[in-house]
């Protein structure tokens, strides 16, 4: 009995079933959790989901990549969803056209303010060189930014690390901060998201308001085209 | 949904076609975000069928960000050496980030009566 035990144990944690399922169950306690409590941006569903998840994984055992090849399906997604942020920047196009220079203008600011404050944050707190330029391009989608750390001379996975928190954080604290200083336009609102949060912080951008949403998706895609090519302009210009 | 998702597909792979092909530094998908709008753009609307399903993807966009979150835990010794600099510049910069940002564009837009929030809303 103890054996079959063992045998369905084996292969359910090396199938890639698990991971898929695990995911999906781990998701739905998140948002669970999320609504369970008044929908605080604190409960992130992400985050709880994360935590959930690498609680799970290590008290299980399971290395990470064993888990990946489950969770890989929702992972791929990316793709295809990223492109649908599309449709809410047709539907807001309007607003988006109407408001086109104070974006051009937000986003080189923030995009500039990220991504130097994060060197120089770094920097004074001793971090190492690797980590400051690993740092640098952490606020755009993580295709994008692994690439800059490469042409810089950072390292392209701690940058996807970075990338991943700068969005949980954003997700999280995003709205705390967005009240304090007394922003209450959805599309600024939505464009700093996008700007400095990538992907994450366009997920909960539209979690709350469309055109929040549909600023948030601009943000992110314009943010990864400026940092893109101003990035490694800059720094083979100072450095 | 199958339609759409194979529009979604495609849009994707002609993206990451002419990435590679013209070595743009930016991503397929965020090409094939592109594609798609001028596709939407030329047709002069969103079919449902298209709203539906793209809306469907988009309520639940933060779960396909979860595997990549658990990749950080692989990290975790990395992350303990230089714990302090890490921590500090990635929560400062980033509300910095979504502060400023969202200050400037704030302060530039010409407001209208239903960008804003009501203040009970929960905001993004």
């Amino acid at each position: 009995m103890n054996g079959d035990l063992y045998e369905i144990w084996v292969y359910m944690s090396a199938s890639p079933l698990a991971g898929l399922t695990v995911t999906l169950v781990a998701y739905q306690a998140g948002l669970w959790v999320f609504e369970r409590f008044g929908r605080r941006p604190v409960l992130n569903p992400v985050l709880i989901a994360v935590l959930l998840l690498a609680l799970a994984l290590s008290v299980s055992g399971i290395d990470y990549r064993t888990y990946f090849a489950g969770a890989q399906f929702v992972h791929f997604l990316l793709g295809p969803a990223t492109v649908a942020l599309a449709v809410p920047l047709y539907n807001q196009f309007r607003e988006v056209r109407r408001s086109a220079l104070a974006m051009a203008v937000a986003l080189l600011v923030g995009s500039a303010a990220s991504a130097l404050s994060a060197v120089a944050l770094a920097w004074a707190f001793g971090g190492s060189k690797a980590t400051l330029l690993s740092m640098a391009p952490k606020s755009v989608t993580s295709p994008i930014a692994m690439g800059v750390a490469e042409q810089i001379g950072g390292l392209p996975s701690l940058t996807a690390v970075f990338v991943i928190l700068t969005g949980i954080i954003a997700a999280t604290f995003g709205t705390w901060v967005l009240n304090l200083v007394r922003v209450k336009d959805w599309r600024a609102r939505g464009f700093g998201m996008g700007v400095a949060a990538h992907g994450i912080g366009t997920a909960r951008a539209l979690q709350v308001n469309e055109v929040a949403g549909a600023f948030a998706g601009l943000g992110m895609g314009l943010n990864g085209l400026a940092t893109a090519l101003l990035l490694p302009t800059l720094y083979h210009l100072f450095w | 949904m199958l339609g759409t998702l194979t529009i979604l597909l495609l849009c994707q792979l002609a993206g990451e076609l002419i990435a590679r092909v013209a070595h743009l530094p930016v991503p397929g998908p965020v090409l094939g975000m592109l594609i798609l709008f001028a596709g939407l753009m030329l047709r002069g609307g969103v079919p449902n069928a298209v709203q539906e399903t793209a809306g469907g993807i988009l309520r639940h966009l933060s779960l396909l960000f979860i595997p990549a979150g658990v990749g950080v835990m692989a990290h975790m010794e990395r992350l303990g050496a230089e714990a302090l600099p890490i921590v500090v510049a990635l929560f400062g910069s980033t509300l910095f980030g979504v502060a400023v940002t969202a200050k400037v564009m704030a302060a530039l837009v010409r407001p209208t009566p239903d960008a804003e929030t009501s203040a009970t809303e929960d905001r993004p």
